[in-house]
């Protein structure tokens, strides 16, 4: 075999990074044997079904995937600062604009959502787990070793660099010879696969698992939200195992789909990727539509303007987020009816989305409004988000495209919609669902200063860009001469770029620091909620609740706290959970090894993987573990404890 | 685990209910992968370069027989749920066995076509249109020979443990699977066969 193939050459900053890898890995071996946490880590962690569990860890990797692409980012804002950069050469630029678009995308954004949604939406519901608590592991390992797949592939072999819609004929074997788009392949189709279980079990246990009483119509706006994003997961994620598969066919074993001979073709590629892609964007979008709803009624102390109208604009978005796709190759030789039709489809998503904005601000007027951190994140991410709506309906507009297509003014308003659209999102109700799941806020002076450092950096950073586009600077050129002008407005989008990176900065010390000096809570409902989630006690117990609570009105916690209209009547009685398992933690390793062989083209070993993961399924199946029961005493001691009275 | 005796066995508890109609949601999911690979293949039947076109291809002989294979298949697993519900397992486990045999006979049929097809020189490398044709096919292919593991492992579980709330559910899903590769394979009779024949 040919060991050469594993070597990256010639980058300084390529071997530091892995001297860092390894010296974290040692590092944190290391430190699991001196303090002796492999069995804690085994027996808490890895084998955990806990969905609370499984989306703390979600989140934590989303965490680091933030800094893993924050530092790609910083790297190209660098790269770009001046003319003439000798920072990073083209090639590593490719790679790092490449990978940085689909961590963020999918290993970050996606994730972090996945995370929240994993917490919330069963506590949301009033059910006592996910309806597959299982299968959700085997969705979270299969994500984090896609992720961790695609994340060595800097430094053993090299980094897709074919941009990350990886564009045939440019992302083939031809004219991408490194092992690099094999890695995106790979680690996207395994991650994929995780994330297509995930959309089918949320929607099982949304649609089948909510508390008695609890309609359709009286589901908290996250609820609604995650549940039509699942929905998109179903019907949008398997059009990318199909264009992964082809993609692989074509890069390991010479298939003829998106060549450029033999009858291949070439925009099928950008068609299938798209036809995903941009669902996708909607699939982080709206449960952040959703997080902000629930953050708004409760930081206005009243119901959420507009219910009805705010389902129906998400299942419309959901709907048109299909229709939609070939906009993102208007100047690629399409006809002018078809050019029309998908710009129509376009600009139409702007009415529901409009609705949407309208009912925040209609649930804002004449609410008792307290501005917390989430609130501050949700204030902000409304005008943010609309320059982001405007610019593309600008973008929409398919003759006007011919101008901005592929500049930097696509940059900034994708930046404009997703950052608000999504990050923003994520931290309000990482700030908002903390205490929920830790028992403790996090400190609001920090998280304010953490707020402005990032608010105001982003404006700084990706306003500019809208001007570099209408300059004619188009998007992932990696160096520029003086003469273009394109140098100050640079400059300025890299010192917006630290200002973030000190912003993140700062969010990830109030972590450590709350978690160090905040006093505990001991109310379990620290913000006056609405919804169920803060109808248990915090930190919130492995059987959830301990008496199903029974729904009668929308925003059932607060009509409970209101009107006096009981949620818990029943006794306790003994409640069944199921048993830890390491078997989708080994799936997930299985996994990993079958996409590092296929990357390599190793036939053997990727054959024996395989067969393991045959095995394992089997393995599976015949599985005859029932779980445990908590007995009603066990209950009752525990709900006691938590609610700080004595036993 | 409350069992709820108005219900079939496949249905009695609510894991099991729950289970159903995740998988029901899962085949949801199958529809728009096999609609890619039909549109993929639709996109790509015309553009066989130099390699050879479907007519040119395709016998009509063994696609009969493998289809009859599938479509009866069809029917004996129907069988063996009835059987299932009757609470007769030896009879299910006859009528589960001859489906899989025929499965297997289905894919015994479909891997000596693609060996044929390779040796007329028509490969996966050929030409747009094969390289389609082989990955619809195979992907169906895959399906029924994981599905022929699938229900060995189920058949090992009932003739163990018997007919009880927790096989029952697993042989009925695997039911809805073995249907719902019959219908694929509708479609790929219709679309790639008797489409390329004519």
């Amino acid at each position: 075999m040919d060991l050469d193939k594993f070597k990256v050459h010639g980058e300084p900053l390529i071997y530091g990074a892995m001297i860092s890898i390894a010296l974290a890995t040692i590092g944190i071996l290391v430190g699991l044997t001196y303090f002796k946490k492999w069995g804690y880590l085994w027996r808490e962690w890895l084998t955990t079904v806990d969905h609370k569990k499984i989306g703390v860890m979600y989140i934590l990797a989303a965490l680091l995937m933030l800094f893993r692409g924050g530092v790609d980012a910083m790297m190209m804002r660098l790269q770009t600062a001046a003319p003439e950069m000798k920072f990073l050469d083209a090639q590593h630029y490719n790679e790092v604009f490449t990978t940085h678009g689909l961590i963020m995308i999918l290993f970050m954004a996606m994730p972090f959502i996945i995370g929240l949604m994993n917490v919330i939406i069963p506590l949301q519901i009033g059910a006592r787990d996910v309806a597959f608590p299982r299968l959700n592991a085997v969705s979270f390992w299969l994500f984090f070793m896609g992720a961790m797949l695609l994340n060595i592939s800097f430094v053993i072999g090299g980094s897709p660099d074919a941009g990350w819609s990886a564009y045939f004929p440019l992302a083939s074997l031809e004219f991408s010879p490194t092992v690099g788009n094999n890695y995106y392949s790979l680690a996207l189709q395994i991650s994929g696969i995780g994330t297509l279980i995930t959309g089918v079990n949320f929607i099982v246990t949304i649609l089948k698992m909510r508390a008695p009483g609890m309609t359709l119509m009286k589901m908290p706006m996250f609820t609604w939200s995650v549940l039509i994003t699942n929905i998109i997961i179903v019907f949008a994620f398997p059009v990318l195992t199909v264009a992964l598969a082809l993609m692989m066919f074509d890069r390991l074993f010479g298939s003829q789909f998106f060549t450029m001979a033999n009858g291949g073709m070439d925009m099928l590629w950008a068609n299938l990727f798209w036809v995903w892609g941009h669902p996708e964007v909607y699939i982080v979008i709206l449960p952040a539509f959703g997080i902000y709803s629930e953050i708004i009624a409760t930081f206005s102390k009243k119901n959420l303007y507009g219910y009805t109208s705010m389902v129906v604009s998400m299942l419309l978005i959901s709907l048109l987020s299909f229709l939609v796709w070939a906009h993102h190759f208007y100047t690629m030789g399409q006809g002018v009816m078809v050019n029309s039709f998908f710009s129509i489809t376009t600009m139409a998503i702007a009415v529901p989305t409009g609705v949407k904005i309208f009912n925040w601000l209609f649930t804002l007027r004449k609410g008792r409004i307290t501005f917390t951190t989430p609130m501050l994140y949700t204030l902000a991410f409304i005008p943010i988000f609309t320059i982001g709506g405007v610019t593309g309906v600008m973008l929409a507009m398919a003759s006007a495209d011919y101008q901005y297509h592929n500049t930097m003014f696509l940059v900034a308003h994708f930046h404009y919609v997703l950052i608000p659209g999504a990050v923003f999102a994520v931290i309000a109700g990482f700030h908002y669902w903390f205490p929920k799941v830790f028992g403790f806020r996090l400190n609001e002076r920090l998280g304010k200063h953490a707020f402005w450092w990032i608010i105001i950096s982003f404006n700084v950073t990706f306003f500019p860009l809208f001007f570099l586009g209408l300059m004619g600077m188009t998007r992932r050129m990696y160096t520029y001469s003086e003469e273009t002008g394109f140098g100050p407005l640079n400059m300025l989008s890299f010192a917006g770029a630290v200002g973030l990176a000190i912003g993140f900065v700062i969010l990830v010390y109030n972590i450590y620091w709350s978690t160090r000096y905040m006093p505990r809570d001991t109310t379990s409902d620290p913000w006056d909620g609405r919804t169920l989630e803060w109808a248990t006690p915090s930190p919130i117990p492995a059987y959830n609740f301990a008496i199903v609570p029974k729904v009668q009105t929308r925003d059932a916690f607060w009509s409970a706290k209101q009107d006096n209209i009981p949620l818990f009547e029943d006794k306790i009685t003994k409640i069944h959970l199921p048993n830890n398992t390491g078997k989708p933690f080994i799936l997930g390793v299985i996994f990993f090894f079958l996409g590092f062989f296929l990357v390599f083209s190793m036939w053997i070993p990727a054959i024996v993987a395989g067969i393991g993961i045959i095995i394992m399924l089997a393995a599976m199946s015949f599985d005859r573990d029932h779980g445990f029961y908590v007995s009603a005493e066990e209950v009752i001691a525990t709900e006691k404890k938590l609610r700080g009275e004595t036993v | 685990m409350k069992i709820d005796a108005s219900k079939p066995l496949e249905y009695s508890t609510e894991e099991n209910s729950n289970k159903i109609f995740g998988f029901w949601v899962f085949l949801g999911a199958e529809i728009p992968l096999f609609a890619t690979l039909f549109t993929v293949y639709l996109v790509m039947v015309d553009r066989f370069a130099s390699g050879p076109s479907g007519s040119e291809l395709f016998e009509i002989g063994p696609v009969l027989i493998e289809t009859f294979l599938l479509l009866s298949s069809s029917f004996t697993i129907g069988l063996a749920i009835h059987a299932m519900r009757l609470g007769y397992k030896k009879a299910m486990m006859v009528f589960m066995a001859i489906t899989l045999l025929m499965g297997l006979g289905f894919i015994g049929i479909e891997i000596d076509e693609f060996f044929t097809y390779v040796h007329e020189g028509a490969t996966l490398q050929t030409s747009g249109f094969l390289s389609s044709l082989f990955v619809l096919l195979g992907t169906h292919g895959a399906h029924v020979s994981f599905g022929f593991l699938w229900g060995a492992a189920i058949m090992i579980q009932i003739w163990r443990q018997g007919i009880n709330p927790a096989t029952a559910n697993k042989a009925f899903i695997f039911s809805l699977f073995w249907h719902f590769l019959d219908v694929v394979w509708i479609f790929i009779f219709s679309f790639v066969y008797l489409k390329g024949l004519m």
